[in-house]
């Protein structure tokens, strides 16, 4: 009997093992499969813009209503997280509102963009992240930085790319991600530090921005055309406008969220 | 009715119960109910990680950022995660423990295979907790693992009870059941719509359902538990075992609903956009976790107890065969 017992406990373990390691594999084999993806994804080919002809939208973002007072942050819980923090959700300046992300949402038709060849940075520092929002093309690489004395995790949620969760210990080297699908206001978290949250925007063209503290956005390089302009805040949804641009434009496009908006297209 | 078993000169329970006679085991007893103990901890534990979401803060398994045996730097939601790893871990060491004992130490070959039925839930447990971490928390893994959490807490807790000085060796007072419907109905219903609420509020817990079917079944699971509770106290309220298991069954489940409010009121109402998990969500949501974990094993124990106590009278048995004996 003790000899079955001891064949159950090792089948057990073996089972264990074999069912981590496959897990281990499926995951490194999903994560070699999305990047081989985005590297061979026959990229549409850039069509050219006639520089001279090229236009601009900017403007800006303002809140109608009383700015919620935002939420003072805890960070006792690590001691290493030093400083004050508030959180990001809402912020709001003399009616500006800021961390809104703006893009051209449709009228580019097929056109295929250069993906830049440098990084976009995040760094974590503070226990915050630095840009609270962002916005990256499909396939450009982000570059993860850690500027704090302690372990973060960078754990971003998507629904239409592959999820993953990486520790990132002090002074470690940077980490290099990528997103092969087009994905607005991806939720990224720190499971170590609940209250870091930040969102990145992923897109196939270039024409992005996000809004300053003053609420203050510019689109430059833009050819002439008609377009859907969609301002996206996290809390408060998303908002869209019409814009037709002739050759060398400017325009100046301002957008109001209101209070207790309901976010019902996120 | 009631009658000790040794005036049941004629009753065919009589042979069984004399057969249960055997020494008690204090120090099996006392293991099992340390076991049961440590394993409501880690209960809070896993209460703990989830309300402070820090579930992914270790984010491998089943080693530690890389090692077996290191200790990580116990801040943020590790010391959570982690924490509930090293309890989880203790656990399973005290489970191997409990079935070997069990298994050399028990006459009752059932108690044999409850000993190894704790030991396969156990390693069940830390696998499905080992998969929800390397799938990103899916719900339902999640909420498997919550769910066998507390079947296991429930097995720990019946071998505590059969171990026990009362179960080995006090003859047990029995009183026959006529009244419909069976008490022993209701303490099985009891069990099954709390596992059916524990279900429900782990699926909320872990982002697979809203919160209102956990809250439309506490209804349910309200008036179940009530109707058993005030049945078995205002019936059987001469058999110790039975009214005292039934009177706390009706303290906690008052405590769970109150906790349950408190809760939604934290979680639900005030708490939905939070920034952070904050301190009376995560005591509310935490307490109202472990709370439910000693009701449904109260609603256990009672139903064991109501099963030894309370039996099914024969008549019941023969019902609908016209009077031809049949095997009981």
């Amino acid at each position: 009997m003790k000899k079955k017992n001891c064949l159950t406990m090792l089948c057990l373990i073996v089972l264990i093992g074999l069912l981590t390691s496959c897990s281990k594999k499926e995951q490194s084999s999903n994560a070699s499969e999305e990047k081989a993806a985005t590297a061979n994804a026959p990229a549409a080919p850039a069509t050219p813009i006639d520089p001279n002809t090229v236009a601009s939208i900017s403007g800006t973002v303002k809140f109608d209503g009383a700015a919620p007072k935002p939420a003072k942050i805890d960070m006792s819980q690590d001691p290493a997280c030093k400083g004050t923090n508030q959180a990001e959700n809402i912020v709001v300046s003399d009616g500006d509102l800021a961390n809104v992300f703006v893009y051209v949402k449709d009228g580019l038709g097929n056109r295929g963009f250069d993906v830049p060849k440098d990084p976009v940075v995040i760094d974590q520092q503070g226990c915050k992240y630095h840009p609270h929002v962002l916005g990256v093309m499909t396939g450009q690489n982000l570059e993860i930085k850690n500027d704090d004395q302690t372990t973060h995790n960078i754990h971003p949620t998507p629904k239409d790319n592959r999820e993953w969760n990486e520790s990132q210990p002090p002074s470690a080297a940077p980490i290099e991600k990528s997103f092969a699908r087009e994905e607005v206001m991806l939720p990224v978290k720190c499971n170590q530090h609940p209250w870091m949250k930040m969102y990145i925007n992923v897109i196939k063209n270039p024409f992005y921005a996000v809004t300053d503290k003053n609420g203050k956005y510019e689109i430059k390089g833009l050819p002439p055309g008609t377009y859907t302009i969609a301002f996206v805040q996290e809390k408060l949804g998303e908002q869209t406008q019409q814009v037709t641009l002739a050759p060398k434009d400017s325009k100046t496009i301002d957008q109001t969220f209101k209070a207790g908006a309901a976010a019902g297209s996120m | 009715m009631s009658l000790p078993v040794g005036d049941l000169q004629r009753s065919p329970r009589q042979v069984d119960l004399r057969s249960l006679a055997m020494p008690y085991n204090r120090g099996l007893h006392r293991f099992a109910v340390f076991t049961a103990s440590v394993t409501f901890l880690l209960l809070v534990a896993g209460a703990l990680v989830t309300s402070n979401d820090a579930g992914l803060s270790v984010p491998d398994w089943p080693t530690t950022f890389g090692s077996i045996y290191k200790i990580p730097h116990m801040v943020g939601g590790v010391k959570f995660e982690h924490g509930h790893r090293m309890l989880a871990e203790l656990v399973g060491l005290l489970t191997i423990i409990l079935a070997l004992w069990t298994w050399r130490a028990e006459p009752r070959r059932w108690m044999r295979y409850l000993g190894l039925g704790a030991l396969a839930a156990v390693v069940i447990q830390g696998v499905l907790g080992g998969i929800t971490v390397l799938f990103y928390l899916p719900p339902a893994i999640s909420t498997a693992h919550a769910a066998v959490a507390q079947t296991f807490f429930c097995i720990a807790v019946s071998i505590a009870l059969f171990t026990g000085h009362r179960w080995v060796e006090e003859q047990p007072r029995v009183e026959f059941d006529f009244t419909r419907p069976r008490l022993v109905t209701l303490t099985l219903l009891s069990i099954v719509v709390l596992y059916v609420q524990l279900i429900l509020g782990a699926m909320f817990r872990h982002h697979g359902l809203g919160w209102w079917p956990h809250v439309a079944n506490s209804v349910i699971v309200a008036l179940v538990l009530t109707w058993t509770g005030v049945r078995a106290i205002s019936v059987y309220s001469n058999i110790r075992a039975v009214k005292k298991a039934a009177v706390i069954l009706l303290g906690l489940l008052v405590c769970q609903l109150c906790l349950g409010f408190m809760a939604f009121a934290t979680r639900v109402a005030w708490g939905h956009d939070a920034a952070q998990p904050e301190l009376p969500m995560v005591i509310s949501t935490v307490a109202h976790v472990a709370v439910g974990a000693l009701l449904l094993a109260t609603a256990v124990v009672l139903a064991i107890q109501v099963w030894r106590h309370v039996p099914v009278a024969f008549e019941e048995r023969v019902a609908g065969t016209q009077g031809k004996p049949v095997a009981a």
